[in-house]
């Protein structure tokens, strides 16, 4: 009983990624272009960001949200909510779920751009007690922000990243206190300013080289354990911590897909054209790296949708790839596979751990490609770019590419 | 209503006080409940049912193949399966019959195996055999290196302890128990014929009475003047990978025991996760159900080493529940005739399998010490919201959503839980006590987000639908 329907393109996920390659394709006149969002809203996690930042403006997210939708209905895309994908029938067939009833979807191509979340204390195995009071970024964004939830009167934040000092802000809005923000990092990873507003104006401590090792309380949180690098231990009362950043891929469909996905970022794995290694499935945004802002997954979308066009008309898919891999501290490099008529731009790396200006030295089977040293510091949790220019000498037939620091 | 979470017990001389509304308590004041005319009471400390031991376990019907040949905990075990299972297909709680294997790692469990086989059958379970490595591989092919063999018992099954305890607690309050929550029972005084229990709520009037305190028997049954048996709860640490975890193991790879203990077990869930624990720590802290960095890691080194593709899977979730071990090797279960009291001690994981059958035996020991049973009567069947992934969910059903689209509506997405299921359970028989409460009930906010998309609405839903119950 489920109504089977045809579509040109499909976009799984009406995010800033997905609704930006929706609206080029749409744009473009490939035909039918669709986007189905198992939100109630369209619009991806922006909607929940009431801060500025985003866009080349500085709008809120729910601005900026509103602007990508409208910018994707405006060029004709079919936007569609509450449509949950919940299996594969087929490479490039889908079995829907909405209140409207169930639906088997095909499309020519198919674009999972299906973002990404923060772990949650679980999977960061925090041990402890399992207290009320404990959140993502994400989930206090909006209890506080969209649903006008009592959060509570004092937190911990874990993590000391740009979305951390959001998630300072949305403990403010909500009137709560917070005792500290805690990383595991010898300095914070935000922009000095953005630091150094929550340290001096605000008075939130910024313990480093610390973790959150245990929680505790009844029913609700009553406090965290700390452990310092050194061995120290502290104990800090608190009836509310926040597990900031620590993004991953939202990467079920892509995996449920049998698609290869990239150990470093999780995500599936794509080369310069957005290309998965499932003929005709393409992916983009943050479910190739998470996470990167709004305005660089809206980027990737239009150029995502440039490539699915030439797809659609040329039906060229590459037959073989290179993967790219990365050595500790480098933690992941996205696009992760080379193809010959790859017309990659440039990577996006993420550290481990704080480089001044590193070198990284690009080898295939112990030929080097190249060697680059980088214009500023890598800092955890934020991205660095590494040009393209080298991917001409890369030899289609060898193995992996490997990406070290020199 | 028959539920409730405050304001003092009904002013009434009820003939049977069950204390506990565990997986063991429910089904005794189910049993109890079939007996029309009889006036019941279950009261239970904390704020829903099942919140002890009973929600977190590693949620297996067993066979009994193990147990002590010729115990009461093998016969209840032995019993409690079969109607359980029979119980669960009538009722929908979600049930799979993956079978278990027993598999051996070193020569020392490899030489356990035939000494199990035998006491499998002692147990009355024939249908145990042993396997070779070859075999094992091919029926576990993720399975770490070094399997030297496994005894195969295809009669074990995971099954849903949320669903099963919920069941039996619906259908005791649909035929007219009352359940009394937040209700903790402080002392126990007699006047004439009848217990007065001072509770947490007020008094409580009862003829007779039964302990299925789990965790706290003895303390109950030194309230009645027994000194009988201590429980000594212990911990179970387990973790619970993601459901694209669920692929990599088949059936329910159980440790095989040797003098060292009981070991660590590898096992699908009903809800299509995977399980790993649990671990065992003697406590004297009924309250520790807290986890620790130590007992995680023991468990992942030893998870991987079973199944290492675990390894690279994210965690879902990480929990600890406690047993009520006994100095004993068996169920402590006794009637006290000159006291119209029955202690129901020492249940420990196999409990959930022996609940029917426990309750059953209670009810026979009841009637031993005096009560007068009416008649028994089938109660009228309960039919639960299916939660579990052997069968279709509200999601996956064309004609449902077609009847009330808020089974369409999806809220939780990496459980799949639709609007429709959440405002059901909230207005269920038995309503949760807390949003914890509605994720056993539904999943909701139980997936590998933990509440990142859905958390904040699951609350707003639980918070308006709690306003308009009367609980």
């Amino acid at each position: 009983m489920r109504r089977e329907r045809i579509v040109d393109v499909l976009v799984v996920g009406a995010g800033p990624a997905g609704l930006a390659t929706a609206a080029g394709l749409a744009a473009s006149g490939v035909g039918e272009v669709e986007v189905v969002d198992r939100e109630r809203q369209a619009g991806g996690i922006p909607r929940h960001c009431l801060h500025g930042g985003f866009g080349r403006l500085g709008m809120t997210g729910p601005q900026y949200a509103e602007r990508c939708v409208a910018a994707a209905v405006g060029t004709g895309a079919v936007l569609r909510t509450g449509v949950s994908v919940t299996a594969w029938a087929a490479p490039l067939t889908v079995d829907t779920t909405s209140p409207r009833g169930l639906e088997r979807i095909t499309a020519r191509a198919v674009v999972l751009a299906t973002g990404a979340r923060e772990r949650p204390r679980a999977a960061r195995l925090v041990p402890g007690t399992r207290p009320a009071g404990v959140y993502t970024t994400g989930e206090l964004q909006q209890a506080a922000d969209l649903h006008r939830q009592r959060i509570g009167t004092r937190a911990v934040v874990v993590g000391a990243e740009p979305v951390s000092f959001t998630a300072l802000d949305t403990l403010r809005r909500a009137g709560v206190a917070v005792a500290a923000l805690v990383t595991e990092h010898p300095r914070h990873q935000a922009r000095p300013a953005r630091a150094l507003d929550a340290r001096l104006r605000h008075k939130v401590p910024l313990l480093t080289d610390a973790t959150v090792v245990e929680l505790v309380g009844r029913g609700r949180l009553s406090g965290v354990g700390l452990r310092h690098r050194d061995g120290r231990t502290a104990h800090v009362a608190c009836d509310t911590v926040v597990f900031t950043g620590d993004f991953v891929p939202d990467h079920e469909l892509a995996r449920r897909a049998g698609l290869l996905l990239d150990p470093g970022t999780r995500g599936p794995a794509v080369d310069g054209a957005f290309r998965t290694d499932g003929r005709g499935v393409f992916a983009v945004g943050n479910v190739l790296h998470a996470a990167e802002p709004a305005r660089a997954v809206a980027r990737e979308g239009t150029l995502a949708a440039e490539a699915v066009r030439r797809y659609l008309s040329d039906g060229d898919w590459p037959s073989a790839a290179v993967r790219l891999r990365v050595a500790a501290p480098l933690a992941w490099i996205a696009p992760n596979r080379l193809t010959p008529d790859d017309p990659t731009g440039a990577f996006t790396l993420r550290t481990t751990e704080f480089l001044a200006r590193p070198t990284l030295v690009i080898t295939q089977d112990g030929r080097t490609l190249h060697r680059t040293r980088a214009r500023r510091p890598a800092v955890p949790n934020r991205p660095f770019r590494v040009a393209g220019d080298w991917t001409g000498r890369v030899d289609v037939r060898g193995g992996a590419v490997r990406i070290a620091l020199g | 209503m028959a539920v409730t979470r405050r304001g003092v017990p009904p002013d009434v001389a009820y003939d049977v006080t069950v204390i506990g509304a565990g997986v063991v308590g429910t089904a005794v004041a189910r049993e109890l409940a079939r007996h029309v005319g009889l006036r019941v009471a279950l009261v239970e400390a904390a704020d829903d049912v099942g919140e002890g031991t009973s929600k977190a376990n590693t949620a297996i019907l067993h066979t009994g193949f193990d147990a002590v040949p010729g115990s009461l905990e093998s016969r209840l075990v032995r019993e409690g399966q079969r109607l359980l299972t029979a119980y669960a297909a009538e009722s929908g709680i979600p049930v799979e019959p993956v079978g278990a294997l027993l598999v051996a790692w070193d020569g020392e469990q490899l030489a356990a195996l035939p000494g199990l086989l035998e006491k499998a059958e002692r147990n009355g379970y024939p249908a145990a055999r042993l396997l070779g490595p070859a075999e094992v591989r091919a029926r576990e092919p993720h399975l770490g290196p070094g399997a030297l063999g496994a005894l195969d018992v295809p009669g074990e099954s995971v099954i849903c302890p949320w669903t099963t305890t919920l069941a039996y607690a619906t259908q005791a309050v649909r035929s007219g128990v009352d359940l009394l929550l937040n209700c903790r029972v402080e002392a126990v005084s007699q006047a004439g014929e009848s217990h007065l229990l001072s509770t947490s709520r007020g008094p409580l009037r009862t003829r007779y009475l039964v302990n299925a305190a789990g965790l706290h028997a003895d303390t109950v049954d030194r309230l009645l003047g027994h000194d009988a048996f201590t429980v000594t709860p212990r911990r179970g640490q387990l973790i619970v990978y993601d459901k694209l975890a669920r692929d990599l193991v088949r059936h329910i790879l159980l440790p095989v025991p040797t003098a060292l203990g009981k070991g660590v077990l590898v096992a699908p869930t009903v809800y299509g996760n995977v399980l790993l624990g649990p671990t065992a720590e003697e406590l004297d802290d009924k309250t520790a159900t807290g986890t620790t960095a130590e007992g995680i890691a023991a468990l992942r080194e030893k998870g991987h080493r079973i199944l290492p593709e675990l390894h690279d899977e994210e965690i879902t979730a990480v929990y600890a529940g406690l047993r009520a071990a006994t100095d004993q090797d068996d169920y402590r279960i006794s009637a006290h005739k000159e006291q119209r009291y029955v202690t129901v001690g020492g249940i420990r994981s196999t409990g959930l399998t022996a609940s029917l059958a426990i309750a059953a035996h209670v009810t026979e020991l009841l009637a031993g010490t005096g009560l007068d049973l009416p008649e028994p009567h089938d109660p009228e069947p309960v039919r639960m919201p299916n939660i579990g992934e052997a069968f279709p969910r509200p999601y996956q059903r064309a004609d449902l959503i077609a009847a009330d689209p808020a089974y369409g509506e999806i809220v939780c997405h990496c459980e799949r839980v639709t609007r429709g299921e959440i405002r059901d359970a909230l207005a269920a028989a038995v309503p949760p006590g807390s949003p914890d409460g509605l994720r056993r009930r539904t999943r909701a906010r139980g997936g590998r987000c933990q509440g990142f998309y859905c958390g904040a609405e699951v609350r707003e839903l639980y918070e308006r639908g709690a306003e308009m119950g009367t609980g």
